[in-house]
Protein backbone atom coordinates (compact mmCIF):
# COMPACT_ATOMS: atom_id res chain seq x y z
CA UNK A 1 0.00 0.00 0.00
CA UNK A 2 3.04 2.03 0.74
CA UNK A 3 2.92 3.48 -2.83
CA UNK A 4 -0.91 3.89 -3.25
CA UNK A 5 -2.54 7.35 -3.02
CA UNK A 6 -6.02 7.17 -2.04
CA UNK A 7 -8.62 10.07 -2.00
CA UNK A 8 -11.21 9.85 1.26
CA UNK A 9 -14.30 11.92 0.56
CA UNK A 10 -15.87 13.12 3.93
CA UNK A 11 -14.54 13.76 7.46
CA UNK A 12 -16.87 12.86 9.58
CA UNK A 13 -15.48 10.27 12.15
CA UNK A 14 -15.40 7.68 9.03
CA UNK A 15 -13.76 9.50 6.88
CA UNK A 16 -11.17 10.50 9.46
CA UNK A 17 -10.23 7.15 10.81
CA UNK A 18 -10.11 6.01 7.77
CA UNK A 19 -7.63 8.27 6.56
CA UNK A 20 -5.14 7.92 9.45
CA UNK A 21 -5.44 4.05 9.07
CA UNK A 22 -4.48 4.59 5.80
CA UNK A 23 -1.69 7.15 6.43
CA UNK A 24 -0.43 5.09 9.18
CA UNK A 25 0.04 2.01 6.96
CA UNK A 26 2.08 4.29 4.00
CA UNK A 27 -0.30 5.11 1.96
CA UNK A 28 -0.60 8.89 0.47
CA UNK A 29 -3.95 9.85 1.66
CA UNK A 30 -6.13 12.96 0.92
CA UNK A 31 -8.87 14.12 2.56
CA UNK A 32 -11.91 16.27 0.44
CA UNK A 33 -15.00 17.52 2.90
CA UNK A 34 -17.82 19.47 0.94
CA UNK A 35 -18.61 21.41 4.53
CA UNK A 36 -16.28 24.50 5.29
CA UNK A 37 -15.00 23.80 8.28
CA UNK A 38 -14.42 20.41 10.63
CA UNK A 39 -17.99 19.20 11.56
CA UNK A 40 -20.27 21.70 9.54
CA UNK A 41 -22.80 18.93 7.50
CA UNK A 42 -21.48 15.98 9.78
CA UNK A 43 -23.42 13.86 12.01
CA UNK A 44 -20.25 13.43 14.08
CA UNK A 45 -20.68 16.57 14.96
CA UNK A 46 -23.68 16.04 16.84
CA UNK A 47 -22.97 12.69 18.68
CA UNK A 48 -22.81 11.63 21.92
CA UNK A 49 -18.98 10.05 21.88
CA UNK A 50 -19.81 7.25 24.15
CA UNK A 51 -17.41 4.35 23.73
CA UNK A 52 -19.69 1.88 25.55
CA UNK A 53 -19.86 -1.63 23.38
CA UNK A 54 -21.03 -3.51 26.88
CA UNK A 55 -24.07 -1.31 27.38
CA UNK A 56 -25.11 -1.59 23.48
CA UNK A 57 -25.56 -5.34 24.14
CA UNK A 58 -28.84 -4.39 25.30
CA UNK A 59 -30.09 -3.81 21.58
CA UNK A 60 -27.48 -4.78 19.54
CA UNK A 61 -25.97 -7.07 17.75
CA UNK A 62 -22.68 -8.70 19.65
CA UNK A 63 -20.16 -7.78 16.64
CA UNK A 64 -21.00 -4.57 17.70
CA UNK A 65 -19.21 -5.07 21.58
CA UNK A 66 -16.50 -7.25 19.60
CA UNK A 67 -15.37 -4.66 17.31
CA UNK A 68 -16.15 -1.62 19.68
CA UNK A 69 -14.23 -3.03 22.28
CA UNK A 70 -10.87 -2.22 21.02
CA UNK A 71 -11.85 1.06 19.92
CA UNK A 72 -11.46 2.45 23.20
CA UNK A 73 -7.14 1.95 23.11
CA UNK A 74 -7.29 3.22 19.60
CA UNK A 75 -8.98 6.47 20.56
CA UNK A 76 -6.86 6.45 24.13
CA UNK A 77 -4.12 6.31 21.85
CA UNK A 78 -5.05 9.20 19.15
CA UNK A 79 -6.96 11.46 21.19
CA UNK A 80 -5.17 11.84 24.86
CA UNK A 81 -8.94 13.59 25.74
CA UNK A 82 -10.36 10.06 26.09
CA UNK A 83 -12.00 9.50 29.61
CA UNK A 84 -11.84 5.65 30.42
CA UNK A 85 -14.16 6.59 33.45
CA UNK A 86 -16.84 3.56 32.52
CA UNK A 87 -20.34 4.21 32.25
CA UNK A 88 -23.40 4.26 35.09
CA UNK A 89 -26.98 3.15 34.09
CA UNK A 90 -29.87 4.02 36.34
CA UNK A 91 -33.28 3.44 36.69
CA UNK A 92 -35.68 5.36 37.99
CA UNK A 93 -37.68 3.09 40.72
CA UNK A 94 -40.60 2.36 39.02
CA UNK A 95 -38.60 1.72 36.17
CA UNK A 96 -36.51 -0.91 37.98
CA UNK A 97 -37.61 -3.83 36.11
CA UNK A 98 -35.70 -2.11 32.97
CA UNK A 99 -32.61 -1.96 34.89
CA UNK A 100 -33.04 -6.02 35.47
CA UNK A 101 -33.54 -6.19 31.63
CA UNK A 102 -30.59 -4.26 31.14
CA UNK A 103 -28.53 -6.42 32.94
CA UNK A 104 -29.74 -9.82 31.82
CA UNK A 105 -28.94 -8.14 27.97
CA UNK A 106 -25.09 -7.26 28.88
CA UNK A 107 -22.16 -7.99 30.19
CA UNK A 108 -18.73 -6.52 31.72
CA UNK A 109 -20.83 -4.52 34.53
CA UNK A 110 -20.97 -4.74 38.12
CA UNK A 111 -23.85 -4.05 40.14
CA UNK A 112 -23.47 -1.46 42.64
CA UNK A 113 -25.40 0.01 45.63
CA UNK A 114 -25.86 3.62 46.87
CA UNK A 115 -22.56 3.76 48.92
CA UNK A 116 -20.55 2.83 45.59
CA UNK A 117 -22.85 4.98 43.65
CA UNK A 118 -22.11 8.40 46.08
CA UNK A 119 -18.26 7.16 45.84
CA UNK A 120 -18.39 7.14 42.24
CA UNK A 121 -20.09 10.20 41.49
CA UNK A 122 -21.16 12.01 44.88
CA UNK A 123 -23.71 14.44 43.30
CA UNK A 124 -25.85 11.40 42.48
CA UNK A 125 -25.54 10.44 47.08
CA UNK A 126 -28.66 9.53 48.28
CA UNK A 127 -30.65 9.45 44.73
CA UNK A 128 -30.24 6.18 43.60
CA UNK A 129 -29.71 2.51 45.84
CA UNK A 130 -28.70 0.75 42.50
CA UNK A 131 -26.91 0.93 39.19
CA UNK A 132 -24.86 -0.71 36.95
CA UNK A 133 -21.42 0.18 36.63
CA UNK A 134 -19.96 -1.02 33.33
CA UNK A 135 -15.57 0.03 34.20
CA UNK A 136 -14.02 -0.58 30.99
CA UNK A 137 -16.10 1.91 29.12
CA UNK A 138 -15.07 5.09 28.48
CA UNK A 139 -16.36 8.49 26.91
CA UNK A 140 -14.78 11.53 25.00
CA UNK A 141 -15.70 14.50 23.37
CA UNK A 142 -16.83 14.20 19.50
CA UNK A 143 -15.46 17.36 18.29
CA UNK A 144 -12.24 17.57 20.07
CA UNK A 145 -11.43 14.09 19.21
CA UNK A 146 -12.07 15.31 15.27
CA UNK A 147 -9.90 18.11 15.66
CA UNK A 148 -7.58 15.88 17.11
CA UNK A 149 -7.64 13.75 14.43
CA UNK A 150 -7.04 16.08 12.48
CA UNK A 151 -3.84 17.40 13.84
CA UNK A 152 -2.30 13.25 13.82
CA UNK A 153 -3.71 13.60 9.98
CA UNK A 154 -1.50 17.13 9.66
CA UNK A 155 1.41 15.51 11.58
CA UNK A 156 1.48 12.68 8.81
CA UNK A 157 1.58 15.21 5.92
CA UNK A 158 -2.39 14.61 5.31
CA UNK A 159 -4.36 18.03 4.30
CA UNK A 160 -8.13 18.04 4.29
CA UNK A 161 -9.40 19.69 1.30
CA UNK A 162 -12.70 21.88 3.20
CA UNK A 163 -15.51 23.09 1.15
CA UNK A 164 -14.83 20.44 -1.79
CA UNK A 165 -17.24 18.42 -3.37
CA UNK A 166 -15.97 15.67 -4.90
CA UNK A 167 -18.26 12.16 -6.53
CA UNK A 168 -15.98 8.96 -5.85
CA UNK A 169 -15.88 8.20 -9.70
CA UNK A 170 -14.53 11.63 -10.38
CA UNK A 171 -11.77 11.70 -7.11
CA UNK A 172 -8.06 11.11 -7.97
CA UNK A 173 -5.97 8.50 -6.10
CA UNK A 174 -5.34 4.78 -7.02
CA UNK A 175 -8.18 4.21 -4.02
CA UNK A 176 -11.39 6.42 -3.23
CA UNK A 177 -12.49 5.73 0.24
CA UNK A 178 -16.18 6.93 0.29
CA UNK A 179 -17.16 8.16 3.58
CA UNK A 180 -19.96 10.55 2.65
CA UNK A 181 -22.62 8.97 5.21
CA UNK A 182 -25.92 9.45 3.77
CA UNK A 183 -24.51 11.64 1.26
CA UNK A 184 -23.67 8.61 -0.49
CA UNK A 185 -27.16 7.15 -0.96
CA UNK A 186 -26.79 8.09 -5.22
CA UNK A 187 -24.63 5.20 -4.19
CA UNK A 188 -25.97 2.87 -1.33
CA UNK A 189 -29.54 2.60 -2.10
CA UNK A 190 -30.37 0.81 0.86
CA UNK A 191 -29.09 3.17 3.28
CA UNK A 192 -31.53 5.12 5.18
CA UNK A 193 -31.51 8.04 7.85
CA UNK A 194 -32.69 7.57 11.31
CA UNK A 195 -33.24 10.67 13.17
CA UNK A 196 -31.35 11.76 15.98
CA UNK A 197 -31.91 14.33 18.33
CA UNK A 198 -29.72 15.77 21.40
CA UNK A 199 -29.53 19.12 23.81
CA UNK A 200 -26.45 20.38 25.72
CA UNK A 201 -26.74 22.24 28.87
CA UNK A 202 -24.15 24.34 30.98
CA UNK A 203 -24.77 22.98 34.57
CA UNK A 204 -22.56 24.23 37.21
CA UNK A 205 -24.16 22.49 40.16
CA UNK A 206 -23.92 19.07 38.55
CA UNK A 207 -20.68 17.25 38.17
CA UNK A 208 -20.41 13.82 36.57
CA UNK A 209 -17.42 11.68 36.20
CA UNK A 210 -18.75 9.56 33.35
CA UNK A 211 -21.87 9.32 31.18
CA UNK A 212 -24.82 8.17 32.86
CA UNK A 213 -27.64 6.37 31.29
CA UNK A 214 -31.39 6.56 32.27
CA UNK A 215 -33.28 3.52 31.19
CA UNK A 216 -36.99 4.61 30.74
CA UNK A 217 -39.33 2.06 29.01
CA UNK A 218 -39.83 4.59 25.99
CA UNK A 219 -36.90 6.34 25.20
CA UNK A 220 -32.90 5.55 26.27
CA UNK A 221 -31.52 8.51 27.43
CA UNK A 222 -27.92 9.45 28.58
CA UNK A 223 -26.00 12.10 29.70
CA UNK A 224 -22.38 12.75 28.72
CA UNK A 225 -19.99 15.44 31.17
CA UNK A 226 -18.06 17.58 28.54
CA UNK A 227 -16.36 19.11 30.85
CA UNK A 228 -16.63 22.88 31.79
CA UNK A 229 -20.08 22.51 33.29
CA UNK A 230 -21.01 21.56 29.76
CA UNK A 231 -23.36 18.43 29.43
CA UNK A 232 -24.60 16.35 26.68
CA UNK A 233 -28.51 14.69 26.76
CA UNK A 234 -29.29 12.06 24.28
CA UNK A 235 -30.60 10.75 22.02
CA UNK A 236 -33.78 10.66 20.13
CA UNK A 237 -33.97 7.85 17.72
CA UNK A 238 -37.09 8.38 15.12
CA UNK A 239 -37.53 6.25 11.73
CA UNK A 240 -37.82 9.46 9.81
CA UNK A 241 -35.66 11.86 7.66
CA UNK A 242 -36.73 14.76 8.71
CA UNK A 243 -34.17 17.39 8.90
CA UNK A 244 -34.59 20.61 11.00
CA UNK A 245 -34.14 20.76 14.42
CA UNK A 246 -35.28 19.23 17.66
CA UNK A 247 -39.22 18.73 17.95
CA UNK A 248 -40.81 20.35 21.30
CA UNK A 249 -41.71 16.47 22.61
CA UNK A 250 -37.93 15.34 22.05
CA UNK A 251 -36.57 18.60 23.84
CA UNK A 252 -39.15 18.10 26.67
CA UNK A 253 -38.44 14.31 26.83
CA UNK A 254 -34.27 15.01 26.79
CA UNK A 255 -34.69 17.63 29.03
CA UNK A 256 -36.82 15.88 31.23
CA UNK A 257 -34.37 13.18 31.65
CA UNK A 258 -31.39 15.25 33.02
CA UNK A 259 -34.06 16.92 35.50
CA UNK A 260 -35.10 13.25 36.84
CA UNK A 261 -31.10 12.81 37.34
CA UNK A 262 -30.51 15.70 38.82
CA UNK A 263 -32.98 18.38 39.39
CA UNK A 264 -30.46 21.30 39.93
CA UNK A 265 -30.46 20.10 36.04
CA UNK A 266 -33.48 22.17 36.45
CA UNK A 267 -31.74 25.43 37.01
CA UNK A 268 -29.40 24.44 33.39
CA UNK A 269 -29.23 26.91 30.80
CA UNK A 270 -29.58 25.32 26.99
CA UNK A 271 -26.25 26.01 25.29
CA UNK A 272 -27.17 24.25 22.29
CA UNK A 273 -29.70 21.92 20.55
CA UNK A 274 -29.11 19.85 17.81
CA UNK A 275 -30.67 17.15 15.49
CA UNK A 276 -29.28 15.22 12.28
CA UNK A 277 -29.80 11.87 10.40
CA UNK A 278 -27.33 8.88 11.09
CA UNK A 279 -26.80 7.23 8.30
CA UNK A 280 -28.17 3.39 8.55
CA UNK A 281 -28.66 -0.41 6.46
CA UNK A 282 -31.56 -2.65 7.47
CA UNK A 283 -29.93 -4.62 9.94
CA UNK A 284 -28.23 -1.13 11.84
CA UNK A 285 -25.01 -2.77 11.42
CA UNK A 286 -21.70 -0.80 9.41
CA UNK A 287 -19.63 -2.51 6.49
CA UNK A 288 -18.09 -1.34 3.20
CA UNK A 289 -19.04 -2.27 -0.10
CA UNK A 290 -16.59 -2.03 -3.06
CA UNK A 291 -17.13 -0.88 -6.50
CA UNK A 292 -13.57 -0.88 -8.89
CA UNK A 293 -11.27 1.10 -7.31
CA UNK A 294 -14.08 2.78 -4.48
CA UNK A 295 -14.57 1.59 -1.38
CA UNK A 296 -17.57 2.69 0.33
CA UNK A 297 -17.52 2.66 4.57
CA UNK A 298 -21.12 3.50 5.69
CA UNK A 299 -23.64 2.64 7.98
CA UNK A 300 -22.14 3.38 11.59
CA UNK A 301 -25.91 4.50 12.72
CA UNK A 302 -25.50 5.63 16.50
CA UNK A 303 -22.07 3.90 16.81
CA UNK A 304 -20.22 6.22 14.95
CA UNK A 305 -17.05 7.05 17.25
CA UNK A 306 -17.46 3.10 18.75
CA UNK A 307 -16.64 1.86 15.43
CA UNK A 308 -15.51 4.31 12.93
CA UNK A 309 -11.91 2.87 14.09
CA UNK A 310 -13.11 -0.76 13.73
CA UNK A 311 -14.37 0.12 9.83
CA UNK A 312 -11.28 1.71 9.17
CA UNK A 313 -8.91 -1.46 10.15
CA UNK A 314 -11.00 -3.50 7.32
CA UNK A 315 -11.21 -0.55 5.00
CA UNK A 316 -7.38 -0.63 5.49
CA UNK A 317 -6.81 -4.15 5.19
CA UNK A 318 -9.03 -4.39 1.73
CA UNK A 319 -7.11 -2.15 0.40
CA UNK A 320 -3.76 -3.68 1.81
CA UNK A 321 -4.70 -6.98 0.82
CA UNK A 322 -5.08 -6.43 -3.10
CA UNK A 323 -1.68 -4.19 -3.10
CA UNK A 324 -0.12 -7.30 -1.74
CA UNK A 325 -1.37 -8.96 -4.48
CA UNK A 326 -0.65 -6.82 -6.82
CA UNK A 327 -3.97 -7.27 -8.39
CA UNK A 328 -4.16 -3.47 -9.48
CA UNK A 329 -2.04 -2.93 -12.80
CA UNK A 330 0.36 0.13 -11.36
CA UNK A 331 -2.13 3.76 -12.03
CA UNK A 332 -1.23 7.16 -12.38
CA UNK A 333 -0.10 8.45 -9.40
CA UNK A 334 -1.49 11.95 -8.16
CA UNK B 1 -60.07 -17.40 9.02
CA UNK B 2 -60.99 -13.74 10.76
CA UNK B 3 -62.25 -10.86 9.31
CA UNK B 4 -61.81 -6.94 9.21
CA UNK B 5 -64.09 -5.02 7.33
CA UNK B 6 -64.34 -7.45 4.82
CA UNK B 7 -60.95 -8.46 4.63
CA UNK B 8 -60.07 -12.30 5.36
CA UNK B 9 -57.02 -13.16 7.31
CA UNK B 10 -55.43 -16.38 7.78
CA UNK B 11 -52.93 -15.08 10.72
CA UNK B 12 -54.69 -14.04 14.17
CA UNK B 13 -51.81 -12.22 15.20
CA UNK B 14 -51.17 -8.77 14.12
CA UNK B 15 -47.68 -6.66 15.04
CA UNK B 16 -46.33 -3.35 15.81
CA UNK B 17 -43.43 -2.76 13.95
CA UNK B 18 -41.86 -0.17 16.35
CA UNK B 19 -38.83 -0.16 18.86
CA UNK B 20 -36.94 -3.29 16.92
CA UNK B 21 -33.27 -3.53 17.12
CA UNK B 22 -33.66 -2.93 13.29
CA UNK B 23 -35.28 -3.03 10.41
CA UNK B 24 -33.94 -6.57 9.65
CA UNK B 25 -34.78 -7.77 12.78
CA UNK B 26 -38.47 -6.24 12.69
CA UNK B 27 -38.73 -8.33 9.11
CA UNK B 28 -37.38 -11.34 10.58
CA UNK B 29 -39.58 -11.36 13.38
CA UNK B 30 -43.04 -10.39 11.07
CA UNK B 31 -42.03 -13.86 8.84
CA UNK B 32 -41.38 -15.45 12.12
CA UNK B 33 -44.93 -14.35 13.93
CA UNK B 34 -46.87 -14.91 10.11
CA UNK B 35 -48.18 -11.79 10.67
CA UNK B 36 -50.37 -10.20 7.87
CA UNK B 37 -51.19 -7.09 8.94
CA UNK B 38 -49.06 -4.76 10.85
CA UNK B 39 -49.37 -1.37 12.50
CA UNK B 40 -47.37 1.59 11.52
CA UNK B 41 -46.85 5.12 13.49
CA UNK B 42 -47.06 8.21 11.74
CA UNK B 43 -46.54 10.56 14.69
CA UNK B 44 -44.00 8.82 16.24
CA UNK B 45 -41.73 7.45 13.38
CA UNK B 46 -42.11 10.56 11.04
CA UNK B 47 -42.70 13.81 12.14
CA UNK B 48 -43.86 15.86 9.66
CA UNK B 49 -45.07 14.91 5.98
CA UNK B 50 -43.02 11.88 4.33
CA UNK B 51 -39.86 12.04 6.32
CA UNK B 52 -40.66 8.81 6.95
CA UNK B 53 -41.45 7.36 3.60
CA UNK B 54 -38.25 5.81 3.81
CA UNK B 55 -39.07 3.43 7.06
CA UNK B 56 -42.59 2.81 5.44
CA UNK B 57 -41.95 1.87 2.19
CA UNK B 58 -39.62 -0.59 3.81
CA UNK B 59 -42.66 -2.28 5.85
CA UNK B 60 -44.69 -1.86 2.80
CA UNK B 61 -42.51 -3.92 0.81
CA UNK B 62 -42.61 -7.13 3.29
CA UNK B 63 -46.00 -8.08 1.58
CA UNK B 64 -48.16 -7.43 4.40
CA UNK B 65 -51.36 -5.58 4.84
CA UNK B 66 -50.32 -2.28 6.63
CA UNK B 67 -52.92 -0.96 9.86
CA UNK B 68 -51.43 2.90 9.98
CA UNK B 69 -51.82 4.42 13.67
CA UNK B 70 -53.03 6.95 15.70
CA UNK B 71 -50.20 6.27 18.53
CA UNK B 72 -49.14 9.49 20.17
CA UNK B 73 -52.34 11.61 19.44
CA UNK B 74 -54.05 13.61 22.35
CA UNK B 75 -56.60 15.27 20.77
CA UNK B 76 -59.96 14.09 18.43
CA UNK B 77 -57.84 16.78 16.10
CA UNK B 78 -54.52 15.42 16.04
CA UNK B 79 -56.29 11.90 15.81
CA UNK B 80 -58.04 12.99 12.90
CA UNK B 81 -55.90 14.82 10.86
CA UNK B 82 -53.10 11.73 11.38
CA UNK B 83 -55.47 9.63 9.90
CA UNK B 84 -56.47 11.66 7.03
CA UNK B 85 -52.73 11.35 6.03
CA UNK B 86 -52.42 7.84 6.63
CA UNK B 87 -55.26 7.45 4.34
CA UNK B 88 -52.94 9.14 1.72
CA UNK B 89 -49.50 8.05 2.66
CA UNK B 90 -50.68 4.36 2.87
CA UNK B 91 -53.79 4.10 0.26
CA UNK B 92 -55.93 2.09 3.07
CA UNK B 93 -58.98 3.52 4.44
CA UNK B 94 -57.97 1.25 7.87
CA UNK B 95 -56.95 3.25 10.69
CA UNK B 96 -55.70 2.10 14.13
CA UNK B 97 -57.26 4.87 16.37
CA UNK B 98 -55.41 5.70 19.49
CA UNK B 99 -56.57 9.25 21.44
CA UNK B 100 -54.29 8.56 24.41
CA UNK B 101 -55.71 10.52 27.73
CA UNK B 102 -52.76 9.76 30.14
CA UNK B 103 -49.62 10.37 29.35
CA UNK B 104 -48.09 7.75 32.24
CA UNK B 105 -50.39 4.99 31.16
CA UNK B 106 -51.11 5.52 27.65
CA UNK B 107 -54.59 4.72 28.43
CA UNK B 108 -57.06 5.68 25.71
CA UNK B 109 -59.12 8.83 26.26
CA UNK B 110 -62.61 7.28 25.56
CA UNK B 111 -64.50 10.31 25.17
CA UNK B 112 -62.16 11.64 22.49
CA UNK B 113 -62.03 7.98 20.89
CA UNK B 114 -65.42 8.07 20.76
CA UNK B 115 -65.71 11.25 18.86
CA UNK B 116 -62.78 10.82 16.83
CA UNK B 117 -64.31 7.30 15.66
CA UNK B 118 -67.37 8.79 14.45
CA UNK B 119 -65.80 11.67 12.69
CA UNK B 120 -63.54 9.31 10.74
CA UNK B 121 -66.43 6.38 10.39
CA UNK B 122 -68.51 9.21 8.90
CA UNK B 123 -65.56 9.88 6.27
CA UNK B 124 -65.36 6.58 5.38
CA UNK B 125 -62.49 4.73 7.50
CA UNK B 126 -62.75 1.65 8.69
CA UNK B 127 -61.97 2.33 12.50
CA UNK B 128 -60.07 0.03 14.60
CA UNK B 129 -60.53 1.77 18.42
CA UNK B 130 -57.79 1.16 20.85
CA UNK B 131 -60.04 0.88 24.23
CA UNK B 132 -60.18 -0.19 27.11
CA UNK B 133 -62.61 -3.34 27.88
CA UNK B 134 -65.76 -1.05 29.14
CA UNK B 135 -68.92 -1.99 27.70
CA UNK B 136 -70.46 1.07 27.32
CA UNK B 137 -67.76 2.94 25.85
CA UNK B 138 -67.48 -0.30 23.12
CA UNK B 139 -71.30 -0.14 22.57
CA UNK B 140 -70.83 3.72 22.17
CA UNK B 141 -68.08 2.45 19.60
CA UNK B 142 -70.00 0.38 17.41
CA UNK B 143 -73.03 2.61 17.48
CA UNK B 144 -70.52 5.42 16.07
CA UNK B 145 -69.48 3.08 13.17
CA UNK B 146 -66.61 0.86 14.39
CA UNK B 147 -66.84 -2.82 13.32
CA UNK B 148 -64.19 -3.97 15.10
CA UNK B 149 -63.19 -3.49 18.73
CA UNK B 150 -59.50 -3.55 20.58
CA UNK B 151 -59.46 -3.47 24.25
CA UNK B 152 -56.23 -3.01 25.97
CA UNK B 153 -54.98 -6.02 28.04
CA UNK B 154 -53.17 -3.93 30.11
CA UNK B 155 -51.80 -0.61 29.83
CA UNK B 156 -48.82 -0.44 26.71
CA UNK B 157 -45.53 -2.41 27.18
CA UNK B 158 -46.48 -3.12 30.38
CA UNK B 159 -46.46 -7.14 29.56
CA UNK B 160 -48.81 -7.69 32.57
CA UNK B 161 -51.55 -9.90 30.32
CA UNK B 162 -55.17 -9.75 30.35
CA UNK B 163 -55.74 -7.52 33.40
CA UNK B 164 -59.32 -7.98 33.50
CA UNK B 165 -60.46 -11.58 32.34
CA UNK B 166 -64.30 -10.75 33.92
CA UNK B 167 -64.09 -7.61 31.58
CA UNK B 168 -63.01 -9.45 28.63
CA UNK B 169 -65.56 -12.27 28.86
CA UNK B 170 -68.63 -10.10 29.30
CA UNK B 171 -67.52 -7.73 26.09
CA UNK B 172 -67.15 -11.29 23.93
CA UNK B 173 -70.65 -11.87 25.07
CA UNK B 174 -71.93 -8.62 24.73
CA UNK B 175 -70.50 -8.06 20.50
CA UNK B 176 -70.42 -12.17 19.40
CA UNK B 177 -70.65 -10.74 15.86
CA UNK B 178 -68.01 -7.85 16.23
CA UNK B 179 -64.37 -9.00 15.95
CA UNK B 180 -62.66 -8.46 19.00
CA UNK B 181 -58.84 -7.76 19.21
CA UNK B 182 -56.62 -7.62 22.63
CA UNK B 183 -54.51 -4.63 21.61
CA UNK B 184 -51.62 -3.91 24.18
CA UNK B 185 -50.62 -4.87 27.19
CA UNK B 186 -49.40 -8.94 25.84
CA UNK B 187 -46.07 -10.00 27.33
CA UNK B 188 -45.69 -13.73 26.98
CA UNK B 189 -47.38 -16.09 24.41
CA UNK B 190 -49.29 -17.58 27.00
CA UNK B 191 -51.14 -14.07 27.55
CA UNK B 192 -51.97 -14.10 23.84
CA UNK B 193 -52.97 -17.66 24.37
CA UNK B 194 -55.19 -16.78 27.35
CA UNK B 195 -57.13 -14.09 24.77
CA UNK B 196 -57.74 -16.45 22.03
CA UNK B 197 -58.87 -19.20 24.37
CA UNK B 198 -61.74 -16.37 25.39
CA UNK B 199 -63.12 -16.37 22.07
CA UNK B 200 -60.82 -13.43 20.68
CA UNK B 201 -60.51 -13.07 17.18
CA UNK B 202 -57.07 -11.90 17.17
CA UNK B 203 -54.33 -10.44 19.45
CA UNK B 204 -52.16 -7.08 18.32
CA UNK B 205 -48.68 -6.67 20.23
CA UNK B 206 -45.45 -5.05 19.76
CA UNK B 207 -43.47 -4.22 22.46
CA UNK B 208 -43.15 -7.96 23.51
CA UNK B 209 -41.38 -8.94 20.89
CA UNK B 210 -39.65 -5.96 19.75
CA UNK B 211 -37.86 -5.96 22.88
CA UNK B 212 -37.42 -9.79 23.71
CA UNK B 213 -33.59 -10.73 23.68
CA UNK B 214 -34.51 -12.53 20.51
CA UNK B 215 -37.36 -11.02 18.79
CA UNK B 216 -37.56 -13.38 15.93
CA UNK B 217 -37.89 -16.24 18.50
CA UNK B 218 -40.46 -14.67 20.33
CA UNK B 219 -42.33 -13.77 17.33
CA UNK B 220 -42.93 -17.19 16.59
CA UNK B 221 -43.29 -18.14 20.21
CA UNK B 222 -46.84 -15.69 19.92
CA UNK B 223 -47.97 -17.46 16.59
CA UNK B 224 -47.64 -20.74 18.33
CA UNK B 225 -49.85 -19.03 21.69
CA UNK B 226 -51.98 -17.46 19.43
CA UNK B 227 -52.44 -20.62 16.99
CA UNK B 228 -52.94 -22.51 20.60
CA UNK B 229 -55.30 -20.66 22.01
CA UNK B 230 -57.56 -20.42 19.18
CA UNK B 231 -57.53 -24.20 18.58
CA UNK B 232 -58.37 -24.52 22.66
CA UNK B 233 -61.24 -22.08 21.95
CA UNK B 234 -62.54 -24.06 18.92
CA UNK B 235 -62.08 -27.42 20.55
CA UNK B 236 -64.54 -26.21 23.50
CA UNK B 237 -62.61 -26.70 26.50
CA UNK B 238 -64.31 -28.28 29.66
CA UNK B 239 -65.79 -26.35 32.22
CA UNK B 240 -63.36 -25.91 35.65
CA UNK B 241 -64.90 -28.04 38.74
CA UNK B 242 -64.41 -27.49 42.59
CA UNK B 243 -63.15 -31.62 43.08
CA UNK B 244 -61.06 -33.79 41.28
CA UNK B 245 -62.81 -36.22 38.82
CA UNK B 246 -60.34 -39.15 38.00
CA UNK B 247 -60.00 -40.10 34.26
CA UNK B 248 -59.74 -43.54 35.01
CA UNK B 249 -62.45 -45.26 36.79
CA UNK B 250 -61.63 -46.14 40.60
CA UNK B 251 -64.94 -49.07 40.87
CA UNK B 252 -63.50 -51.99 39.01
CA UNK B 253 -59.74 -51.21 39.68
CA UNK B 254 -57.90 -54.62 39.66
CA UNK B 255 -56.98 -55.75 42.88
CA UNK B 256 -53.89 -57.10 44.24
CA UNK B 257 -53.73 -60.18 46.43
CA UNK B 258 -56.88 -61.36 48.30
Amino acid sequence: MKRHSVTVIGAGVAGLCCALELAERGARVEVVERGRALGEGSCSWQAGGMLAPWCERATTDVSVAESGAPSIDWWSRHFPGTVRNGSLVLAQPRDSADLTRFAQRTERFDWIDADRIAELEPDLAGRYRRALFFADEAHLDPRRAMAALVERLADRGVAIRFAVELSPDAAPGDAVVDCRGLAARDALSDLRGVRGEMVVVRCRDVMLARPVRMLHPRIPLYVVPRGNGLFLIGATMIESEQRGTVSVRSAVELLNAAYALHPAFGEAEIVELGADLRPAFADNLPRVRREGRVFRANGLFRHGFLLAPALARQVADALEMETDDANIPERRRA
Amino acid sequence: MSHFYGVELRSRLLLGTARYPSPAVLEGAIKASGAEVVTVSLRRESGAGRAGQNFWSFVQELGVRTLPNTAGCHSVKEAVTTAHMARELFNTTWIKLEVIGDADTLQPDVFGLVEAARILAEDGFEVFPYTTEDLVVADRLVEAGCRVLMPWGAPIGSARGLNNVYGLRSLRAHFPDIPLVVDAGLGMPSHAAAAMELGYDAVLLNTAVAEAGDPVEMARAFALGVEAGRAAFLARPMEPRDMAQPSTPVIGKAALGD
